[in-house]
């Protein structure tokens, strides 16, 4: 048995090792986990992109399972994100909000004269300080509140049509079964 | 005088380019040159997230500015270097920071090379104590009169060959 020992022991080591590398091979550096899962949304209150003359804050949010899309218009892969938010926004199942993220003002609104608005509001964040209290560090990202306004769920990167079908939908649907 | 010229162009470029890289933490002042280091150290341990190997310091990602600027706003406003540091931890996680902190999450990282510095020093004295084992060993009387015929027989071969 012994003898067996001292050549299954350094197997199992490298075993191990090799298991510990695949699974790092399949990792992105780049996706940080947000430490503000399971944490309340960050207090804030912007003027509105629309309308500069009303405020969009977390209260908006609150009180229903609510989605706050991070985007700017210098983002080139919220441009490819847009229409899958809009596919998103057009099934009706969601309270798609929008923090515009260091941003210009008139071209943002431009973008969603053009391209069309999936958003019932959005914040605008011109100096990015909304966006670093939700820790933000990339565009586009997007946040799924439930209704007490507890961050749920954080993906980072464009949304696509695979990831709302099989992460987003169903995780709002299972929010929304939450009891009231 | 073309060659001066050249040597005159690559000063400026080369001399322009230093320059700006220093510039960027010099632009914030401040009234104390203890606060002063004080920033320079603390921004230098922070993680820019969007280049990731790079600090805060030597980043020149528009995040990284922000961040500088934040940073620089808390210490005027009297913040400890733990105030700030709990401030981006809180909205970023333990990522931003260069140094892992102690919690068992990270005890692998922290304790785990004295682990198996602890296990490999085990196994060489192990080793060692194994070797001195085999070489005190002595061979019996019986044993010594067969090596030593075995060797009288092999040099006897030899020298018939």
């Amino acid at each position: 048995m012994t003898r067996y020992l001292r050549y299954l022991v350094p197997l199992l080591l490298f075993g191990l090792l090799a298991a510990l590398l695949l699974r790092g091979l399949s990792l992105d550096p780049k996706l940080v986990p947000s430490p503000l899962i399971g944490k309340p949304m960050p207090a804030f209150s912007l003027s509105r992109l629309e309308d500069p003359s009303r405020t969009l804050s977390d209260s908006d949010l609150r009180g229903k399972v609510s989605i706050l899309n991070v985007w700017a218009t210098w983002c080139v892969s919220c441009r490819a994100e847009h229409e899958v938010l809009l596919q998103l926004a057009r099934t009706g199942k969601v309270n798609l909000f929008g923090l515009d993220y260091k941003d210009e003002r008139s071209s943002a609104q431009r973008w969603l004269s053009r391209l069309g608005n999936p958003y019932s509001a959005n914040g605008f964040d011109e100096d990015g300080r909304v966006g670093i209290n939700w820790g933000v560090y990339g565009t586009p990202e997007t946040f799924i509140m439930d209704r007490k306004g507890i961050i749920r769920h954080k993906h980072i990167g464009p949304l696509t049509p695979e990831v709302v079908d099989k992460e987003i939908l169903p995780l709002i649907a299972s929010l929304e079964a939450e009891s009231k | 005088m073309k060659k001066l010229l050249t040597l005159l162009l690559l000063c400026l470029l080369f001399g322009n380019t230093a320059l700006q890289a220093t510039t960027t933490l010099e632009s914030y002042r401040f009234s104390d040159k203890q606060d002063e280091q004080r920033f320079k150290s603390l921004v230098s341990q922070l993680r820019c997230l969007v280049c990731q190997n790079e600090s805060l310091a030597d980043s020149d990602a528009e995040l990284a500015h922000d961040l500088r600027q934040e940073v620089y706003e808390m210490m005027l406003a009297g913040k400890t270097n733990k105030q700030v540091t709990d401030f981006l931890v809180q909205r970023y996680g333990d990522f931003v920071l260069y140094n892992p902190p102690m919690k068992p999450s990270t005890w692998l990282i922290w304790f785990g090379p004295f682990v198996v510095l602890v296990i490999a020093v085990l196994l060489l004295f192990r080793s060692l104590r194994r070797q001195r084992a085999v070489t005190q060993q002595a061979i019996s009387d019986e044993e010594r009169k067969r090596l030593q015929q075995a060797l009288q027989q092999s040099t006897g071969k030899d020298a018939q060959s």
